[in-house]
């Protein structure tokens, strides 16, 4: 979405969700497929409802470690 | 248990050596470094980043759930960020144990969930060209299902005004896999803006 961090007003009781259906029409389909979604460093479920002062990260599929998937080397 | 993530070069004869002790029948080490190709491309450094606080917090959740899950005694997991040269470890996962059963089994439990769980990536630099790693599909039960997110609206149903959208992604960004939401690197180690990748919600009004 191109941007690092942004602040945002959601209506009360709004999932996790919710969110993301806000904000498909964004980028490829094929991205919000994949992600997984953290409130205040911790994996959230799509149903867990957000509340004031909700830190929420949008995960691409993590690559750490070595190699590439379905690869081990190293 | 050391669990750390580094900016520097990770000592890994130092970490081997510390970790032994008496009870220990074996150690077993897994030093993940960056390889000189990738689909036969050849590579000429790593960029990784990291969400950094809860990438440490999954890395600790991971190392304490390996002595419990395998029964060993001890646990070394440290992940390195930044650029990283062919050669250079950028993991090292090191477990002591009793028995070389289990020491095996963590040491290959560890780095198998850390590449599929912890928020870290990598962002390719080959000759001719730069791309983030695919990466491996979230397991079940941290991937979101699809038709959930399809389905849902806000709980008004009311679009929010363009000024709290977020802007919308360019179309080309030069990534080679066309991931938008990867055409910046993902989370910066030192962000200003507030956490690094987040978004804050709010009540309406709350904030105005």
């Amino acid at each position: 979405m191109g941007r690092r961090s942004v602040e945002m007003d959601l209506a009360e009781g709004t999932s996790v969700t919710g969110l993301l259906a806000l904000h498909r029409s964004f980028g490829k389909a094929a991205v919000w497929d994949s992600i997984a979604v953290a409130v205040n460093q911790e994996y959230a479920r799509a149903e867990d409802v957000l509340k004031d002062g909700d830190e929420v990260a949008l995960l691409p599929p993590v690559s750490g470690g070595c190699g590439v998937r379905n690869e081990y080397a190293g | 248990m050391l669990v750390e993530i580094t900016d520097a070069v990770i000592p890994a004869a130092e970490i081997v050596a510390e970790i032994k002790a008496g009870p220990d029948g074996a150690v077993c080490v897994f030093d993940g470094m960056v390889r000189d190709n990738s689909r036969g491309r050849k590579t000429l450094y790593l960029d990784y980043e990291a969400y950094r606080e809860m990438a440490l917090e999954e890395m600790r959740g991971l190392a304490g759930e390996a002595v419990t899950k395998f029964g060993v005694r001890d646990v070394a997991l440290v992940h390195r960020l930044g650029r990283l040269q062919v050669g250079e470890t950028s993991v090292l996962v090191v477990v002591a144990s009793a028995h070389r059963g289990a020491a095996f089994d963590a040491c290959r439990w560890l780095i198998d969930t850390l590449k599929k769980t912890v928020p870290i990536w990598k962002k390719e630099q080959f000759v001719d060209g730069a791309v983030w790693a695919d990466g491996e599909p979230f397991p079940g039960g941290i991937g979101l299902p699809k038709a959930l997110e399809a389905k849902a609206q806000s709980a008004d149903g009311k679009p929010f005004p363009s000024e709290i959208g977020l802007p919308e992604a360019p179309d080309e960004s030069g990534n080679e896999n066309g991931r938008a939401l990867l055409d910046n690197p993902p989370f910066a180690k030192n962000a200003e803006d507030g956490a690094p990748g987040s978004v804050r919600s709010g009540r309406p009004g709350a904030g105005k």
